[in-house]
């Protein structure tokens, strides 16, 4: 297991309690509701999700920045250590986070050269002409120049900025590399570098990346896996191509729809009707429902596990069958079905 | 007649140039998409047409809506036109509208201001602009504040607002940026509808091509401040001539393609003080030549409803394949 596996949670539950007012009785969010995944070396797991579908959360998770409420993540088949341990520190240099907006997470106070070295004072690593030098080369390794060491954050650009965070981010040589929204902060043609950029260091130094973003088609380019979310679940999983060529849950099909695709009309879309519901109300049964066309009964009542479809791909919908002799054959129907169920219930509603 | 027409418009903050002349009509009830990087310059002209920049900016050049001009006018001409004849919508609702009071009580307030009506007239009228926006059961959360709304909604809410004036034209500025797959879905869905029933123009302003492509028929490409390309949305799509089209479009993956490498436009976008002398986009392009450091490049007609401001467009002669709407779709390098 522990070959083949590079990281895996299973079952990871993050509770938050919020009250309303002072005096309020505390309600349970559960931002993150019994997920399960595993990601191979070298390999790159996409989680997508909307807002509030707890994509960052699992992602902090599975780093050990925050403790799940319940299950547990495995690293290299060993179960993560406790919160602030010194082992759990050890485990820091192992795994890193690139975050969104670049600008927030350097020090604008600080040289560039100084931030990418921090991981290395902070893990002892090398001696101190040691680290200059391991400095100087990822700043070429993330396509920036040496000179460029004394240069401050807000004398380079976004899509630079991004490059420095990249840069501190496998400074200590991570294996693995949790990456939440690293482009959508930048502009499309700058975009496209910073995802080569990530693509190039997987491949030479063997990183294994989650990476979480909102926007379908570069989780489609960088993924090898995809894991879809909805309100702290997944969804649905499977390799990238057959994800986006072939998307099995009702939910997932209208993510993949609505991705506006150029020189397409807009005919032919699944527009969802309603709103990605709070966490912390939750429907009964398949969260879902509410907004799904072609939801039933049981739907309303039972949520759906995450089962094997067919070979490698899972998904949670009552609908979609998993013990059916086609494998990948459901109840839904054709997209155009689901447009037209789509379209009936807007007419249907008030 | 235009309903709009921006001609040789120029901003200047602090004296550093940012606009560089642009030339713009907007007709009756057309939709136009415009379309570049940020910094581009696609925000600023309509902040400048609508009299809505600091003052350290400079502004210079014309607008016309009718017969009015817009640049330098007094502030109460200004007035008299957002709004009523132009309104705009911005990329972070939640920003734009008052924390502090009721949602519906804000859009009552535009319709005051806009239609003269007062109290219950008001209140009715906010009630079915909240409805024609498709905010569910709108009598009863009319008394709702902006936190009680969620992202899209709160976006609905900006538009019922915008619409409360009968508006000529509405700018969106990034109105789906900040929205999430299937909710962006909805809105766009929604300019559509509306435009369709009032018959008014929209502005798109975004970054996102694809969604552009979806609302307007005529897209304008701009970049460093000056419109790089103009034509029908079906042409620009079909075959982008521009290389800094053909750039965006490329660097966009596509949903039904495999992993393979991006193709990033190379560099950076150049700061406004630092512009290179020539065509802006020279140090950045593939096709370039002596021509294109030395001297810049106008936006001339290349066919009728296209026009270019290159010296080598795509597509000009027999040197450069032209890509098929496939591939242009696929964002694949030029063969």
């Amino acid at each position: 297991m522990s070959t083949d596996i590079l990281i895996e949670a299973s079952d990871l539950t993050k509770t938050y309690f919020s009250r309303r007012g002072l005096l309020g009785r505390p309600t349970a969010v559960h931002a993150v509701d019994g997920v399960s995944l595993a990601v191979a070396p070298g390999t790159t797991l996409g989680i997508v999700g909307e807002s509030g579908s707890g994509k960052s959360t699992t992602g902090r998770l599975l780093l050990g920045l925050e403790a799940p409420s319940a299950g547990h993540v495995r690293f290299e088949g060993e179960p993560m250590p406790a919160l602030e341990t010194a082992e759990w520190r050890k485990y820091r240099a192992r795994m890193q986070l690139v975050f969104q907006d670049p600008l927030a997470a350097l020090d604008r106070r600080l040289a560039i050269g100084a931030q990418i070295g921090e991981p290395l004072e902070i893990h002892n690593i090398g001696t101190q002409a040691e680290r200059r030098e391991r400095v100087l080369t990822l700043l070429q390794a993330v396509g920036l120049r040496r000179d460029q060491e004394t240069s401050y954050p807000h004398e380079l650009s976004g899509g630079q900025r991004q490059r420095v965070v990249i840069a501190r981010a496998i400074a200590s040589d991570p294996q693995l590399l949790v990456c939440d929204e690293p482009v959508s902060a930048l502009d499309v043609s700058i975009q496209a570098q910073v995802v080569n950029l990530l693509r190039d260091l997987q491949e030479t130094r063997g990183i294994t990346m989650v990476f979480i973003s909102h926007d379908l088609k570069v989780v489609r380019n960088i993924s090898d896996r995809v894991a879809v979310m909805y309100l702290g679940r997944i969804v649905e999983e499977a390799s990238s191509d057959e994800i986006f060529s072939t998307p099995l849950h009702p939910y997932t099909r209208a993510l993949v729809s609505s991705v506006p695709v150029p020189g397409t009309a807009l005919k032919d879309r699944i527009v969802l009707q309603g709103e990605p519901p709070n966490p912390a109300a939750r429907p009964a049964g398949c969260a879902f429902h509410p907004r799904c066309a072609v939801a039933i009964a049981r739907c309303r009542a039972e949520t759906p596990a995450l089962l094997a479809v067919g070979s490698g791909r899972k998904a949670a919908c009552h609908l979609v069958g998993g013990d059916q002799p086609a494998g990948v054959t459901n109840n839904i129907g054709s997209v155009e079905t689901l447009v037209e169920a789509a379209s009936t219930q807007t007419s249907a509603s008030p | 007649m235009s309903l709009v027409e921006i001609s040789n418009l120029t901003v200047a903050f602090n004296g550093m140039r940012v606009l560089h002349g642009i030339d713009l009509a907007i007709e009756k009830g057309e939709a136009v998409g415009l379309v570049g990087e940020s910094g581009c310059g696609k925000s600023v002209t309509w902040l400048a047409a609508l009299g809505l920049l600091p003052r350290k900016a400079t502004v210079g050049g014309s607008v016309r809506l009718g017969d009015r001009q817009l640049v330098g006018a007094s502030r109460t001409t200004l007035e008299s036109m957002r709004g009523s004849r132009i309104a705009m919508i911005f990329q972070d609702p939640s920003s734009s509208l008052n924390p502090v009071i009721r949602a519906g009580r804000q859009i009552a307030e535009a319709v005051e201001l806009h239609r003269g009506l007062t109290g219950k007239a008001a209140r009715f009228e906010a009630i079915r602009l909240m409805e024609l926006v498709g905010i569910p059961d709108a009598t009863r959360r009319f008394d709702n504040f902006p936190h009680e709304f969620s992202g899209g909604q709160n976006q609905r809410l900006m538009i019922a607002m915008a619409l409360s004036g009968n508006p000529d034209l509405l700018v969106a500025d990034e109105p789906t940026t900040a929205l999430d797959a299937t909710i962006q879905a909805q809105i766009l869905d929604l300019l559509i509808s509306i435009r369709a029933e009032t018959g008014m123009a929209i502005v798109f302003i975004s970054h996102d091509l694809g969604a552009v492509s979806q609302v307007c028929e005529r897209v304008c490409v701009m970049y460093a401040g000056r419109v790089v390309e103009m034509c029908s949305t079906e042409a620009l799509f079909l075959e982008p001539r521009h290389p800094y089209t053909r750039g965006l479009f490329d660097a966009i993956p596509s949903l039904d393609g495999g992993r393979e490498r991006m193709a990033p436009i190379p560099g950076t976008v150049p700061q406004p003080g630092r512009l290179p002398g020539g065509c802006a986009f020279a140090p950045r392009c593939g096709r370039t030549s002596e021509l294109c450091h030395n001297s810049l490049p106008q936006l001339v007609d290349l066919s009728n409803d296209r026009a270019a401001a290159c010296f080598h467009p795509l597509g000009d002669g027999a040197t450069v394949a032209v890509p098929n709407v496939a591939k242009a779709r696929q964002g694949a390098t030029v063969a």
